[in-house]
Parts: C-alpha cells; sequence; structure tokens
C-alpha cells in the first residue's frame, strides 16, 4: 500500500512538474492559479506544524514536541540553518522525556 | 560568457546543494521514524523530488492519515512547481526529451538560480542544471545516510525525533512567512487543522487547510 502511494504520489508530482511546459500557458499562467498555488505551501505547512505537534491520532496532546517546537522557531529566529533546527528540537524532547519533565 | 560568472554560478549551486543534502539526513531520519524503510524514504527521494510534498508524504502516513490523504497533500504541495515550469520553459525552451528531464528537476532552488541568472539563456541553463542535478545528487546521499541512520536506532522516539517533524515543517514554512498577509494565511491554516483533529480522521486537517489558500487566493483577487 505504502509502494503504492509513493508511486502514484511520484508520478502526479512529476506531472505537476511537467504541466508548466506542456499545458498551453493560458490555461496556467493566470493570476489566480499562480496565487493558489504559491499559497497552498503557507497553509498547508503551517496545518502539518499543528498536526505534528499537537495530535496522538484524533486527540490533542501537549507533550515533549511543544517545547522541541518552541526551541526550533526560537533557533529560526536566530536564522539557524535547517539541520541546527531539527536536531535542537529532538534534543530538547529527547532531554525533558529522559528526565521525566514531559511525555 | 564570463568564466568567473560560470564558476561563481556552480560554487552557488553546489553550495546549495550541500545545504538541502543536509535537510535530506532529517527526511531520511523522519521517514524511518515515522514507520517507513530505508528503501521507500529513497524511492521518494529519487522520484518525487520535491522536499515538502515528501516531508508532507511521510508526515501524513506518520500521523496515521492513511495513503490516499498523504498522496493528495503530496500533490498539493507540488502544484506550484507547475508554476515553476511556466517560468523554465520560456527561460530555457527545452524540448523532447530534454523537457522531460527538465520536467524532473525543476524545483524551488533551480527555479530561483535559473531566474537570477536569465540575463543569458546559456547562463540560465548552466545555473539550472548544476543546482538541479547537485541537489539530487547531494539530495539523496543525504536521504540514504539519514534513513539507515535512524534505522540502526532501538527506538526513535526516544532521541525525539516525533519532535524534529514538525520542528522540520516549521523550517520549510518559516522562509515563505515574509509579510502580514503569509502569516495570517499560516495562521488560519494552522487554526482550521487544530480545530479539525479532534473531529476528523488524521489527514483530513492538513487537506482542509488547503481551503484557507484558495479562498486567500479568490478574495485578494476581489479586493484588487
Amino acid at each position: 500500500m505504502i509502494w503504492l502511494a509513493i508511486l502514484i504520489g511520484s508520478v502526479g508530482t512529476y506531472l505537476l512538474k511537467l504541466a508548466g511546459f506542456v499545458v498551453p500557458t493560458a490555461v496556467l499562467d493566470r493570476p489566480m492559479v499562480r496565487r493558489v498555488s504559491g499559497l497552498l505551501p503557507i497553509s498547508m505547512l503551517a496545518a502539518l506544524v499543528v498536526v505534528q505537534t499537537f495530535s496522538v491520532g484524533s486527540a490533542i496532546a501537549i507533550d515533549a514536541r511543544l517545547a522541541g517546537l518552541t526551541v526550533a522557531i526560537v533557533a529560526l529566529i536566530f536564522r539557524a540553518p535547517f539541520l541546527v533546527v531539527v536536531l535542537l528540537a529532538a534534543v530538547t524532547a529527547g532531554v525533558l522525556r529522559a528526565v521525566g519533565l514531559a511525555s | 560568457m564570463s568564466r568567473g560568472s560560470a564558476q561563481s554560478i556552480r560554487a552557488s549551486a553546489l553550495g546549495i546543494g550541500f545545504a538541502t543534502g543536509a535537510y535530506a539526513l532529517s527526511f531520511g531520519a523522519i521517514t524511518v521514524a515515522s514507520g517507513l524503510s530505508p528503501l521507500q524514504a529513497q524511492a521518494l527521494s529519487l522520484f518525487m523530488f520535491t522536499g515538502a510534498s515528501q516531508f508532507a508524504f511521510v508526515g501524513v502516513l506518520g500521523a496515521g492519515g492513511g495513503a490516499v490523504a498523504a498522496v493528495l497533500t503530496a500533490w498539493m504541495l507540488g502544484a506550484r512547481n507547475g508554476i515553476y515550469g511556466l517560468t523554465i520553459a520560456s527561460l530555457l525552451r527545452p524540448r523532447g526529451a530534454e523537457m522531460l528531464a527538465t520536467a524532473q528537476f525543476t524545483i524551488d532552488e533551480s527555479t530561483a538560480m535559473a531566474i537570477a541568472n536569465d540575463a543569458d539563456r546559456g547562463e540560465a541553463r548552466k545555473a539550472f542544471w548544476w543546482t538541479g542535478l547537485s541537489i539530487y545528487v547531494l539530495w539523496n546521499i543525504g536521504t540514504l545516510l539519514g534513513a539507515l541512520g535512524a534505522s540502526a536506532l532501538s527506538d526513535p522516539g526516544v532521541l525525539g525525533l516525533d519532535a524534529a517533524i514538525p520542528a522540520g515543517f516549521m523550517a520549510l514554512l518559516w522562509p515563505r512567512l515574509r509579510d502580514r498577509q503569509s502569516w495570517a494565511i499560516a495562521a488560519c491554516g494552522a487554526l482550521v487543522a487544530l480545530a479539525l483533529i479532534p473531529v476528523t480522521r488524521p489527514g483530513i486537517p492538513v487537506l482542509a487547510s488547503a481551503l484557507v489558500a484558495v479562498a486567500a487566493g479568490v478574495l485578494i483577487r476581489e479586493r484588487k
């Protein structure tokens, strides 16, 4: 099932890339199409942040992930590179759990 | 074209390649922590090859959202590459097999580098391909190392790898928060997802947040 999803997902993202080359410009090159496709990553990445921070299945939980995210945001404000941001979040959550301060 | 600019294009392209290779380390690790195999992580980097879609795909699967929601989320995040394709098509004018190959490498960074060197078609093409290929190679090496590293750990949760996932999405979102409008759209997307977590199946909250972008895209036009 995961392999089929990888296949279908990859074919679809490739066809989306190809669309810019083969679909007539008049169809794609509209201000609204440009705007929506540019805005989709903003709303969906924000949603992914929230879902990955607070959800446990269909329940909402506050745990060490929130502390990790907070540290990540501070690191981003200080212009830390991607890998540092991600590592700091992981280390924060791991340490809080190891000392029993968060689940 | 001067030799100096060709060298500086190559140097920037390699720099971007190494930076995204570092993203890929965390992509590989997060993918394995989300329950996929290292081979599946590698297949995503080889064939899907568009970072935000890959992260979202494994994020939705890891959160229990199911394959259909994972695929749809990856597609929606990849839609912007089609718009990049418009720019690259007019800038490089590839034909036939070259066009089919060019499409696969049409991503954020290669498009930005081609636009930055658009004074001359030859330079734009060099910038596009050097950036695209150096990212492709280093992105896949990073994925391999990250996935193998994480699969060597007995329990990724102990190291806080689950907390690395939202941090990774935040780091992908951060550079896109350029003005008040983008902050507002991000806040609305986040609120829609938060409100839907308890009342919908996993996977739906992220898909529903796409409606915020669609509504914003329509409303902005009406205001003008």
